[in-house]
This record gives C-alpha cells, structure tokens and sequence, in this order.
C-alpha cells in the first residue's frame, strides 16, 4: 500500500516546519535555556516527525521526502537525547580544565614518566658500554664535540650567534615540539605503541646527551642549558605521552566493560584539554630556549638560570598538582 | 545502533525509531581532502605574502610569523571550519559531505579537535596511507582519528521538503478518468517500482537522451502490464509523461 502523498505532506508540514524552526534557533544557540512548554513542544515535534518517518517507511517510497524527514529527526534526536553540555570555548575553565585533566588520570602521566627514564637509562647505559654510539643515539651535529669543547666554544664566545634569527628559532622550537606532543598523542591509537617508542626515544637522547656532559664534568653546564626551557619542555612532551596512553587505556579497555565507543567519548574532553595545555607550555619553552637558554656564562651566569630553570619547575608542578582540586 | 548496510549507520532510538547516514566512501573523503589541500594553500600562500610585507619591518620576526601562522593553518583549518560550519570544512562542504557523531548525538568540540589531531597519524607515512586502509577496513568507513573521536563522516542530506509538484505536476491527469483502474494500479504498484520511477523523474536531466527514452519505455511498459488503460487515456502522452501520470495516481491524485 502506497499513502496518498500530498495529502500526508499537506497535513504534516505545518509540524515540520514548525520543528525545523526550533531546531535552527536551538543550533544557533546552544547554550539557550528552553522553557518547560517550549522543552514539550519540541518533544511532541520530535515524536511526530519520528511517527510520519515511520509512516513514511511503511507505506510510500518517495526518497527524498524521507531523506528530508530523516534529517529533520535525526537533528531533533541529536539535541533532545544529548546529555553533554555543549562545548564553548571559555578561557578561565579552559585554565581549571587542564590540570584537572591532568590530575584524573596520573596514573598515565607516572607511566609516560617511566618510558622516558627507562630510556633515559638505556641512553646512558649505551654511552657507558661503547662512547662511540655517541653518533648513533644522538644525530645531531651540535653534539658531537666534545661537551668542554662545545662549553669552551660557548663561553669565550664574542659574538651573538642567534643575533637577527632569535624569533625565528623560537617558532620553529614552538611548532617542531607542539608537533611532538601531538604525535604523541595520536599515536596512543596504535593502543599506545606508538607514544611508547617516541617517549623511550626521546629520553634515550636526553639520557645520552646528561651522560655525555656529566662525564665529561660539564654538569654545571648542562643543568644551565637545559633546566630553563627543559623544565617546560620535557613536561609538555610528557603530558602529550600522558594523553596518548590515556586514549590507548580508553582503547583497550581493560577492566572495563562499558563499550569502546563510550570510554572515548568519557575521555575525549581530557585529552583535548592535556593537549592544549602542553601546546601553551611548548610556546613558553620555545621562547625561554630561543631567548634564554643559548646564552651562558658569562652572559647570563649559570646559578641565575638553574635558578630560573627550578622555579619554572616548582610553578609548573604547583599547578598541575593544586589548580582546580575537585 | 546497527549496521543496516556497508554503505550507511542505521541509529536505533530509545523511541524505537530508525534513522541512518549514508557513509560517504573513502573515494568522496580523499577528493574533500584535495579542496582542502588546495585552500590550506591558498591560505598559507595568503599568509606568506603577508610575511613578506612585514619583512621590510624585521625579517626575523616575518619568517617567525609565517612559520607559526602555516602551522596554525595546516593544524587549525579543520578544527575551525568543522567547528564553526557544523562538522563541514570547505572541501566537505563542496563534495556534500559532514562529520557527525557516530551515535547520532551533537558533534562536540573536543571530537572535532581529536579527529584532526590524529590526521597525523592517518596521513602516514604518505598521502593519508594509514588512514586510507583504516576507513577500507573500518565497518563505517573510519580513519583513526575518526574511531577515536567517536565520529563518522556522511553524505548530506536535504533539508528542504520534496517538491511534489515538480515531480508529478497536479494538472490534468488523464488516467484518473478511469478511476477503477487507478485504483487498480495504486494496489498493484510495487514500492519497489514506484521507487525506481521516482528516481527516473528526478533524474531525468542527468540521463543522456537515448538513455532517456529507453528508460522510461520500459517503465511505461511495465505499468502498463499492471494495468492496460484505454487508448483515449494514453493518447498524445509520451512515455516520460505516461510514468509521471502513473505517479500522481499511485501518490493520491484524486483529481481528475
């Protein structure tokens, strides 16, 4: 059996028109507040755009006015069954937002801590059995002196080396670790095989190039140079890793029977917010570096910036231990 | 929620409704991901002039500008655009594509910022390789960011009712003088017939004339094995007018 077609359009469209209405003004403001009798009215719209669509299956098979239909009720679905608040960017929550994330899930944070050191270890470890994987664990030409060659160099310097292309050198800083970070995080979707290496990887660097400057008794050095960009630095990367094993955790899952699709969307909010948050602090890094960090002593004496270096540390931790305690 | 078919999600809700998207193929997604390629070019060519301009300030501070503003384009244009155009970024929108929740729940910000923060992952290690075999494997047609943001991307839909009138014009319509056997033909028509012819009409100009008039002589040759209307009724109509009298008759036509 086939409906009479313009008739059923004729008596429905008034409420489809009417849903459609409300849907636009609701889709423009998320936020509205409706009233009690504008809440039943959209449900009574919802519910009878959902029965003609029902009709519609049933009896007739004119394509498009289902697929207009179909769009009518799966917009109204989307608004009346959502129990997520919608999302708006406000800055001061974003700031709570962040450490809060960060504090839910410290049990990811503590384990991408542990890859780093354990390749901090492994960096160290292969230093110490043959110097020469110097090449190999650390392919970049800058550190393939020797550190008191590099430390003489540096600080009978005359002249500016970064001088004209310090701003430059910051952005890219900025943009290569925020890049990092986010792989990081993406390949927490590999069930967290990916941030594993890249984490490993990267304290196999730092924990060869700490090896080379401390046994090369240029640990005063080292600490300068490091601790005031390090200090932000090497945190972000670590909250980029802490999200990518929070998305792998949500993966795999286990212990936890509630279905995939519902812990990713639970963590979703985390992972956005840790993600932002290490992005800020990459920015802070990359100028402090650009700016800071390439400087010794004599120019800036290397207390002043272990000094500096400790109390961004001391901050940092501050705030992503204490702000926005629940 | 259940999958009705490869090419669409069906969602199920708690009224015991069904609703479903038509998944756009990975085929649609990668020409959407060329527009895009194309206008992050264009906007970064844009940005990089700009730059330029600024150079003749500070050339340090020019090529910093630029190398954080291509990174901001490349990394924020689908975050912005989904965000703002409601799961559509350009080439999206030009190919008649949106991101949706997969659950059919309304998209949130936070999906829209993953599934474009693990296209870093999808784009390895070329031209969107990974990502490309993930939505070939993935039942709904899902790269990876796509699976852990929770979303699925589909074809759009039309929001505007069906012009009816265009469709099968409410004029005089000569089938309906016999009306025992319209009435026949509404209860022998098929749905399944019905839908075919539907789409012939709405069609119709995309057809190449020969292709044209040979489907709707088999149409109207179908129809008319359902039910043989006197030739008086059949008189002076093309075929393609025969189909559209059948449907206003299977659609209600009452009047003559």
């Amino acid at each position: 059996m086939i409906i009479d077609l313009p008739r059923f359009v004729a008596a429905e469209r008034a409420y489809w028109d009417e849903l459609h209405a409300a849907l636009a003004k609701l889709e423009a403001e998320p936020e509205r507040r409706l009233p009690l009798a504008e809440i039943e009215r959209l449900h009574y719209l919802y519910e009878r755009s959902s029965s003609d669509l029902s009709r519609l299956d049933t009896f007739s098979t004119e394509p498009r006015l289902r697929a207009f239909l179909e769009s009518l009720v799966s917009r109204a679905y989307s608004v009346i069954h959502e129990t997520r608040a919608p999302s708006k960017i406000r800055w001061k929550s974003a700031a709570v937002a962040f450490p809060r994330a960060f504090q839910r899930h410290l049990g990811a944070f503590r384990l991408a801590v542990a890859v780093t050191l354990l390749g901090c270890a492994f960096g160290w470890f292969a230093l110490h059995v043959d110097p020469r994987n110097k090449a190999i664990l650390m392919p970049f030409a800058g550190l393939q002196e020797s550190p008191s060659e590099r430390v003489k160099q540096e600080e009978n310097a005359r002249q500016d080396r970064l001088k004209g292309v310090k701003a430059s050198f910051a952005a890219q800083l900025m943009t290569h670790n925020t890049q990092v970070t986010i792989l990081a995080l993406a390949m927490g979707v590999t069930f967290g095989v990916g941030t594993l290496i890249l984490l490993f990887y990267n304290g196999v660097i730092l924990g060869a190039v700490a090896t080379d400057y401390i046994v090369g008794g240029q640990g005063v050095f080292l600490a300068g140079w490091l601790l005031p960009h390090g200090s932000i630095e090497i945190p972000a990367i670590l909250l980029g890793g802490q999200a990518g094993f929070i998305l792998a955790g949500a993966l795999i899952g286990w212990g936890d029977r509630t279905p995939r699709v519902v812990r990713l969307r639970a963590v979703a909010a985390d992972l956005v917010a840790i993600v932002s948050g290490a992005g800020v602090l990459l920015i802070w890094a990359g100028t402090v570096e650009a700016f800071v960090s390439q400087y010794h002593q004599p120019v800036i004496p290397y207390g002043l910036k272990i000094a500096f270096g400790l109390c961004e540390l001391a901050a940092l931790s501050l705030f992503l231990g204490w702000a926005g305690r629940e | 929620m259940s999958n009705r078919r490869a090419t669409s999600l069906t969602i199920e809700t708690p009224e015991g409704m069904e609703f479903s998207f038509d998944l756009a193929s990975p085929v649609t997604r990668s020409l959407a991901w060329m527009v895009d390629v194309a206008a992050i070019g264009v906007l970064t060519k844009a940005a990089g002039k700009a730059c330029e301009l600024l150079g003749h300030m500070s050339q340090d501070w020019a090529t910093a500008i630029s190398v954080i503003l291509y990174f901001a384009v490349s990394i924020g244009y689908g975050i912005v655009l989904e965000w703002r155009w409601h799961g559509q970024t350009l080439g999206k929108r030009v190919m008649g594509l949106r991101v949706v929740d997969a659950q059919g729940l309304r998209l949130q910000l936070s999906q829209v910022v993953l599934r474009n923060l693990l296209r870093l992952v999808d784009m390895l290690p070329l031209v969107y390789l990974v990502g490309g075999v993930a939505s070939f494997c993935s039942r709904n047609c899902q790269r990876l960011g796509d699976l852990a943001a929770g979303t699925i991307v589909a074809r759009e839909r039309s929001a505007h009712a069906v012009d009816l009138e265009q469709m099968a014009p409410a004029k005089y319509n000569s089938l309906l003088a016999w009306p025992h056997l319209a009435a026949r033909l509404r209860s022998l028509a098929t749905p399944e017939s019905v839908s075919i012819a539907v789409r012939a009409v709405s069609r119709r100009d995309g057809y190449e004339p020969l292709a044209r008039i040979e489907l709707f002589q088999e149409l109207a040759a179908y129809f008319q094995s359902l039910v043989e209307f006197p030739e008086a009724a059949r008189e002076g109509l093309t075929d393609e007018q025969y189909v559209r009298s059948v449907l206003r008759v299977v659609y209600g036509g009452r009047r003559g």
